[in-house]
Protein backbone atom coordinates (compact mmCIF):
# COMPACT_ATOMS: atom_id res chain seq x y z
CA UNK A 1 0.00 0.00 0.00
CA UNK A 2 2.85 2.37 0.73
CA UNK A 3 4.21 1.78 -2.77
CA UNK A 4 0.84 2.66 -4.26
CA UNK A 5 0.61 5.73 -2.06
CA UNK A 6 4.09 6.75 -3.06
CA UNK A 7 3.12 6.30 -6.70
CA UNK A 8 0.22 8.66 -6.22
CA UNK A 9 1.98 11.10 -3.93
CA UNK A 10 5.11 11.80 -5.96
CA UNK A 11 3.47 13.48 -8.98
CA UNK A 12 0.82 15.09 -6.81
CA UNK A 13 3.25 16.72 -4.39
CA UNK A 14 4.96 18.44 -7.31
CA UNK A 15 1.87 20.28 -8.58
CA UNK A 16 0.98 23.67 -7.12
CA UNK A 17 -2.62 22.46 -6.83
CA UNK A 18 -1.98 20.13 -3.92
CA UNK A 19 -0.52 22.79 -1.64
CA UNK A 20 -3.17 25.32 -2.60
CA UNK A 21 -5.83 22.78 -1.68
CA UNK A 22 -4.10 21.96 1.61
CA UNK A 23 -3.83 25.67 2.48
CA UNK A 24 -7.47 26.38 1.62
CA UNK A 25 -8.69 23.29 3.46
CA UNK A 26 -6.65 24.15 6.55
CA UNK A 27 -8.11 27.65 6.60
CA UNK A 28 -11.66 26.37 6.10
CA UNK A 29 -11.12 24.00 9.04
CA UNK A 30 -9.74 26.95 11.06
CA UNK A 31 -12.89 28.94 10.32
CA UNK A 32 -15.13 26.01 11.27
CA UNK A 33 -13.26 25.61 14.55
CA UNK A 34 -13.67 29.31 15.28
CA UNK A 35 -17.38 29.10 14.47
CA UNK A 36 -17.73 26.06 16.73
CA UNK A 37 -16.06 28.09 19.50
CA UNK A 38 -18.69 30.80 19.15
CA UNK A 39 -16.43 33.11 17.15
CA UNK A 40 -13.85 33.34 19.92
CA UNK A 41 -10.71 35.21 18.82
CA UNK A 42 -8.66 32.61 20.71
CA UNK A 43 -9.53 30.07 18.00
CA UNK A 44 -7.59 32.07 15.40
CA UNK A 45 -8.21 30.55 11.94
CA UNK A 46 -4.82 31.81 10.75
CA UNK A 47 -3.02 30.09 13.61
CA UNK A 48 -4.99 26.86 13.22
CA UNK A 49 -4.35 26.83 9.47
CA UNK A 50 -0.61 27.44 9.92
CA UNK A 51 -0.39 24.62 12.46
CA UNK A 52 -2.27 22.19 10.20
CA UNK A 53 -0.17 23.04 7.14
CA UNK A 54 3.10 22.97 9.09
CA UNK A 55 2.20 19.57 10.57
CA UNK A 56 1.33 18.29 7.10
CA UNK A 57 4.67 19.46 5.69
CA UNK A 58 6.65 17.97 8.55
CA UNK A 59 4.65 14.74 8.40
CA UNK A 60 5.21 14.31 4.67
CA UNK A 61 8.81 15.50 4.76
CA UNK A 62 8.04 18.31 2.33
CA UNK A 63 10.31 21.36 2.17
CA UNK A 64 8.96 24.86 2.64
CA UNK A 65 10.17 25.77 -0.85
CA UNK A 66 8.10 22.99 -2.41
CA UNK A 67 5.09 24.10 -0.41
CA UNK A 68 5.54 27.76 -1.30
CA UNK A 69 5.78 26.98 -5.02
CA UNK A 70 2.11 26.04 -4.78
CA UNK A 71 0.96 28.40 -2.04
CA UNK A 72 2.49 31.46 -3.69
CA UNK A 73 -0.71 31.98 -5.66
CA UNK A 74 -2.54 32.60 -2.41
CA UNK A 75 0.37 34.65 -1.06
CA UNK A 76 0.22 36.84 -4.19
CA UNK A 77 -3.23 38.15 -3.19
CA UNK A 78 -1.68 39.96 -0.20
CA UNK A 79 -0.83 42.77 -2.64
CA UNK A 80 -4.36 43.38 -3.97
CA UNK A 81 -5.89 43.03 -0.49
CA UNK A 82 -3.56 45.71 0.84
CA UNK A 83 -4.73 47.99 -1.97
CA UNK A 84 -8.33 47.02 -1.18
CA UNK A 85 -7.94 48.49 2.31
CA UNK A 86 -8.25 51.84 0.53
CA UNK A 87 -12.02 51.24 0.32
CA UNK A 88 -12.83 51.39 4.06
CA UNK A 89 -10.19 54.10 4.39
CA UNK A 90 -11.75 56.32 1.72
CA UNK A 91 -15.26 55.82 3.06
CA UNK A 92 -14.15 57.17 6.42
CA UNK A 93 -11.98 60.03 5.19
CA UNK A 94 -14.03 62.61 7.06
CA UNK A 95 -13.59 60.77 10.33
CA UNK A 96 -9.87 60.30 9.77
CA UNK A 97 -9.35 63.96 8.90
CA UNK A 98 -11.15 65.06 12.04
CA UNK A 99 -8.71 63.13 14.23
CA UNK A 100 -5.48 63.62 12.33
CA UNK A 101 -3.45 64.87 15.29
CA UNK A 102 -4.59 62.04 17.57
CA UNK A 103 -3.72 59.55 14.86
CA UNK A 104 -0.27 61.05 14.34
CA UNK A 105 0.57 61.04 18.05
CA UNK A 106 -0.75 57.53 18.66
CA UNK A 107 1.08 56.23 15.60
CA UNK A 108 4.39 57.72 16.65
CA UNK A 109 4.05 56.48 20.24
CA UNK A 110 2.88 53.01 19.26
CA UNK A 111 5.45 52.53 16.53
CA UNK A 112 8.38 53.63 18.71
CA UNK A 113 7.12 51.44 21.56
CA UNK A 114 6.99 48.41 19.28
CA UNK A 115 10.48 48.89 17.87
CA UNK A 116 12.25 49.87 21.08
CA UNK A 117 10.56 47.33 23.37
CA UNK A 118 11.06 44.55 20.81
CA UNK A 119 14.77 45.20 20.44
CA UNK A 120 15.18 45.97 24.15
CA UNK A 121 13.52 42.75 25.33
CA UNK A 122 15.63 40.57 23.04
CA UNK A 123 18.74 42.34 24.22
CA UNK A 124 17.78 42.10 27.92
CA UNK A 125 17.18 38.36 27.65
CA UNK A 126 20.48 37.74 25.97
CA UNK A 127 19.26 37.20 22.43
CA UNK A 128 21.61 37.66 19.50
CA UNK A 129 21.98 40.87 17.55
CA UNK A 130 20.49 39.40 14.40
CA UNK A 131 17.36 38.32 16.29
CA UNK A 132 17.08 41.81 17.83
CA UNK A 133 17.38 43.45 14.43
CA UNK A 134 14.87 41.00 12.96
CA UNK A 135 12.49 41.95 15.77
CA UNK A 136 12.68 45.72 15.14
CA UNK A 137 10.40 46.06 12.10
CA UNK A 138 8.14 43.08 12.89
CA UNK A 139 4.97 45.09 13.59
CA UNK A 140 4.74 46.38 10.03
CA UNK A 141 2.99 44.69 7.15
CA UNK A 142 5.01 41.59 6.19
CA UNK A 143 6.55 42.67 2.84
CA UNK A 144 7.91 45.91 4.26
CA UNK A 145 9.01 44.26 7.50
CA UNK A 146 11.12 41.86 5.45
CA UNK A 147 12.61 44.64 3.32
CA UNK A 148 13.55 46.74 6.35
CA UNK A 149 14.96 43.71 8.16
CA UNK A 150 17.18 42.95 5.19
CA UNK A 151 18.36 46.55 5.04
CA UNK A 152 19.43 46.73 8.71
CA UNK A 153 21.07 43.30 8.93
CA UNK A 154 18.25 41.17 10.30
CA UNK A 155 17.00 37.89 8.86
CA UNK A 156 14.00 38.65 6.59
CA UNK A 157 12.46 35.17 6.87
CA UNK A 158 12.66 35.32 10.67
CA UNK A 159 11.11 38.80 10.62
CA UNK A 160 8.21 37.44 8.57
CA UNK A 161 7.62 34.71 11.15
CA UNK A 162 7.80 37.22 14.00
CA UNK A 163 5.43 39.57 12.17
CA UNK A 164 2.89 36.80 11.82
CA UNK A 165 3.29 35.61 15.42
CA UNK A 166 2.79 39.18 16.65
CA UNK A 167 -0.17 39.70 14.34
CA UNK A 168 -1.86 36.52 15.56
CA UNK A 169 -1.31 37.54 19.18
CA UNK A 170 -2.67 41.04 18.56
CA UNK A 171 -5.73 39.56 16.82
CA UNK A 172 -6.32 37.11 19.65
CA UNK A 173 -5.96 39.37 22.66
CA UNK A 174 -6.58 42.85 21.21
CA UNK A 175 -10.28 43.26 21.87
CA UNK A 176 -10.27 41.56 25.27
CA UNK A 177 -7.36 43.60 26.52
CA UNK A 178 -8.59 46.98 25.31
CA UNK A 179 -12.11 46.43 26.61
CA UNK A 180 -10.60 45.54 29.98
CA UNK A 181 -8.88 48.94 29.93
CA UNK A 182 -12.25 50.52 29.12
CA UNK A 183 -11.29 51.34 25.55
CA UNK A 184 -14.26 50.16 23.50
CA UNK A 185 -13.78 52.76 20.76
CA UNK A 186 -13.27 51.11 17.35
CA UNK A 187 -11.16 54.01 16.15
CA UNK A 188 -8.59 53.38 18.90
CA UNK A 189 -8.77 49.62 18.51
CA UNK A 190 -8.51 49.79 14.71
CA UNK A 191 -5.45 52.02 14.73
CA UNK A 192 -3.80 49.97 17.48
CA UNK A 193 -4.43 46.74 15.55
CA UNK A 194 -2.94 48.25 12.39
CA UNK A 195 0.11 49.66 14.16
CA UNK A 196 0.88 46.73 16.47
CA UNK A 197 -0.40 43.75 14.53
CA UNK A 198 -0.63 44.89 10.89
CA UNK A 199 -2.63 42.72 8.48
CA UNK A 200 -3.66 39.80 10.67
CA UNK A 201 -4.95 41.95 13.52
CA UNK A 202 -6.53 44.32 10.99
CA UNK A 203 -8.34 41.38 9.39
CA UNK A 204 -9.81 40.48 12.76
CA UNK A 205 -10.98 44.07 13.34
CA UNK A 206 -12.24 44.51 9.75
CA UNK A 207 -14.51 41.50 10.18
CA UNK A 208 -16.18 43.21 13.14
CA UNK A 209 -16.41 46.91 12.37
CA UNK A 210 -16.14 49.14 9.31
CA UNK A 211 -14.76 52.19 11.12
CA UNK A 212 -12.25 49.91 12.84
CA UNK A 213 -11.26 48.64 9.39
CA UNK A 214 -10.62 52.18 8.15
CA UNK A 215 -8.40 53.05 11.11
CA UNK A 216 -6.60 49.70 10.86
CA UNK A 217 -5.88 50.38 7.18
CA UNK A 218 -4.52 53.76 8.13
CA UNK A 219 -2.43 52.23 10.93
CA UNK A 220 -0.88 49.71 8.54
CA UNK A 221 -0.16 52.30 5.85
CA UNK A 222 1.22 55.04 8.09
CA UNK A 223 3.24 52.63 10.20
CA UNK A 224 4.74 51.21 7.02
CA UNK A 225 5.87 54.72 6.01
CA UNK A 226 7.15 55.58 9.48
CA UNK A 227 8.98 52.31 10.13
CA UNK A 228 10.62 52.28 6.72
CA UNK A 229 12.16 55.64 7.55
CA UNK A 230 12.64 55.33 11.32
CA UNK A 231 14.04 51.83 11.81
CA UNK A 232 17.00 52.10 9.40
CA UNK A 233 17.77 55.45 11.05
CA UNK A 234 17.65 53.99 14.57
CA UNK A 235 19.70 51.01 13.43
CA UNK A 236 22.59 53.24 12.37
CA UNK A 237 22.63 54.68 15.89
CA UNK A 238 22.94 51.24 17.46
CA UNK A 239 26.31 49.59 16.96
CA UNK B 1 -15.20 41.30 -10.75
CA UNK B 2 -12.63 41.67 -13.57
CA UNK B 3 -12.90 45.45 -13.42
CA UNK B 4 -12.43 45.42 -9.65
CA UNK B 5 -9.33 43.23 -9.99
CA UNK B 6 -8.09 45.58 -12.71
CA UNK B 7 -8.41 48.54 -10.34
CA UNK B 8 -6.73 46.76 -7.43
CA UNK B 9 -3.87 45.17 -9.35
CA UNK B 10 -3.52 48.30 -11.50
CA UNK B 11 -3.02 50.42 -8.36
CA UNK B 12 -0.54 47.87 -7.08
CA UNK B 13 1.40 48.06 -10.35
CA UNK B 14 1.33 51.83 -10.26
CA UNK B 15 2.62 51.67 -6.67
CA UNK B 16 5.45 49.34 -7.71
CA UNK B 17 6.35 51.67 -10.61
CA UNK B 18 6.45 54.70 -8.31
CA UNK B 19 8.50 52.76 -5.78
CA UNK B 20 11.15 51.70 -8.28
CA UNK B 21 11.25 55.06 -10.07
CA UNK B 22 11.58 57.22 -6.97
CA UNK B 23 13.23 54.63 -4.68
CA UNK B 24 10.50 54.97 -2.06
CA UNK B 25 11.26 52.78 0.94
CA UNK B 26 7.60 51.68 1.06
CA UNK B 27 6.22 48.57 -0.69
CA UNK B 28 4.19 48.99 -3.89
CA UNK B 29 0.87 47.72 -2.45
CA UNK B 30 0.99 50.30 0.37
CA UNK B 31 1.62 53.10 -2.14
CA UNK B 32 -1.19 51.61 -4.22
CA UNK B 33 -3.50 51.73 -1.20
CA UNK B 34 -2.88 55.45 -0.69
CA UNK B 35 -3.30 56.12 -4.43
CA UNK B 36 -6.63 54.32 -4.56
CA UNK B 37 -7.85 56.01 -1.36
CA UNK B 38 -6.91 59.36 -2.85
CA UNK B 39 -8.70 58.58 -6.12
CA UNK B 40 -11.81 57.43 -4.24
CA UNK B 41 -11.69 60.57 -2.11
CA UNK B 42 -11.46 62.83 -5.15
CA UNK B 43 -14.29 60.93 -6.80
CA UNK B 44 -16.47 61.23 -3.69
CA UNK B 45 -15.88 64.97 -3.61
CA UNK B 46 -16.78 65.40 -7.29
CA UNK B 47 -19.91 63.27 -7.25
CA UNK B 48 -20.91 64.08 -3.69
CA UNK B 49 -21.24 60.37 -2.96
CA UNK B 50 -19.20 58.71 -0.21
CA UNK B 51 -19.96 55.17 -1.25
CA UNK B 52 -17.53 53.18 -3.31
CA UNK B 53 -18.96 52.11 -6.71
CA UNK B 54 -20.39 48.64 -7.05
CA UNK B 55 -17.82 46.36 -8.67
CA UNK B 56 -15.00 47.56 -6.43
CA UNK B 57 -16.82 47.59 -3.11
CA UNK B 58 -17.99 43.95 -2.94
CA UNK B 59 -14.66 42.70 -4.31
CA UNK B 60 -12.71 44.69 -1.72
CA UNK B 61 -15.04 43.56 1.03
CA UNK B 62 -14.76 39.88 0.22
CA UNK B 63 -10.97 40.10 -0.08
CA UNK B 64 -10.66 41.90 3.26
CA UNK B 65 -13.07 39.48 4.95
CA UNK B 66 -10.76 36.60 4.02
CA UNK B 67 -7.45 38.36 4.52
CA UNK B 68 -6.36 35.86 7.16
CA UNK B 69 -6.09 33.09 4.56
CA UNK B 70 -3.52 35.10 2.62
CA UNK B 71 -1.11 35.11 5.56
CA UNK B 72 -1.01 31.33 5.85
CA UNK B 73 1.69 30.66 3.21
CA UNK B 74 4.07 33.21 4.75
CA UNK B 75 3.20 32.04 8.26
CA UNK B 76 4.08 28.42 7.49
CA UNK B 77 7.59 29.77 6.78
CA UNK B 78 8.12 29.62 10.51
CA UNK B 79 9.07 25.94 10.12
CA UNK B 80 12.08 27.02 8.08
CA UNK B 81 13.15 29.23 11.01
CA UNK B 82 12.74 26.49 13.61
CA UNK B 83 16.49 26.37 14.24
CA UNK B 84 16.88 29.96 15.45
CA UNK B 85 13.59 29.88 17.28
CA UNK B 86 14.56 26.73 19.18
CA UNK B 87 17.91 28.26 20.11
CA UNK B 88 16.63 31.68 21.22
CA UNK B 89 13.05 30.84 22.08
CA UNK B 90 12.91 32.82 25.31
CA UNK B 91 14.00 36.26 24.02
CA UNK B 92 11.93 35.70 20.87
CA UNK B 93 8.70 34.77 22.61
CA UNK B 94 8.99 37.40 25.33
CA UNK B 95 9.93 40.15 22.86
CA UNK B 96 7.17 39.31 20.37
CA UNK B 97 4.52 39.11 23.06
CA UNK B 98 5.84 42.04 25.10
CA UNK B 99 6.34 44.47 22.26
CA UNK B 100 3.03 43.57 20.60
CA UNK B 101 1.05 44.03 23.81
CA UNK B 102 2.87 47.26 24.73
CA UNK B 103 2.45 48.73 21.28
CA UNK B 104 -1.26 47.82 21.18
CA UNK B 105 -1.82 49.42 24.56
CA UNK B 106 0.22 52.55 23.90
CA UNK B 107 -1.41 53.20 20.51
CA UNK B 108 -4.93 52.65 21.84
CA UNK B 109 -4.34 54.66 25.03
CA UNK B 110 -2.91 57.66 23.18
CA UNK B 111 -5.89 57.56 20.80
CA UNK B 112 -8.23 57.22 23.75
CA UNK B 113 -6.72 60.16 25.64
CA UNK B 114 -6.45 62.52 22.68
CA UNK B 115 -9.75 61.81 20.93
CA UNK B 116 -12.56 64.19 21.75
CA UNK B 117 -14.94 62.98 24.42
CA UNK B 118 -17.65 62.29 21.87
CA UNK B 119 -15.63 59.19 21.09
CA UNK B 120 -18.09 56.93 22.89
CA UNK B 121 -20.94 58.30 20.83
CA UNK B 122 -22.09 55.56 18.47
CA UNK B 123 -23.50 58.14 16.05
CA UNK B 124 -19.92 59.10 15.31
CA UNK B 125 -19.23 55.77 13.72
CA UNK B 126 -21.57 55.37 10.82
CA UNK B 127 -21.87 51.89 9.39
CA UNK B 128 -20.35 50.13 12.37
CA UNK B 129 -21.97 47.10 13.87
CA UNK B 130 -22.30 46.04 17.50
Amino acid sequence: MSAALHHLWTPLSATPLLWMVVTLAAYVIGRQVQKACGGSPFASPVLIAILIVAATLLGTDTSYDTYFAGAQFIHFLLGPVTVALAVPLAENFALVRRHLSSIGLALLAGSLTSVLSGVGLVWLLGGSRSVALSMAPKAVTTPIAMAVSDQIGGVPALTASLAILGGILAAIIGRHMLVRFQIADWRAHGLAAGVAGSGIAAAQVAALDEVGAAFAALGIGLNALLTAVLVPLLATLWH
Amino acid sequence: MPSAMLILIGCQLLGELLRTTFHFPVPGPVIGMFLLALALGVRAKRTGQDMTPAPLKPAAESLIANMGLLFVPAGVGIIAEAGVIRKEWLPIIVAVAGSTILSLMVTALVMHWTLPRTSANPADREGGMS
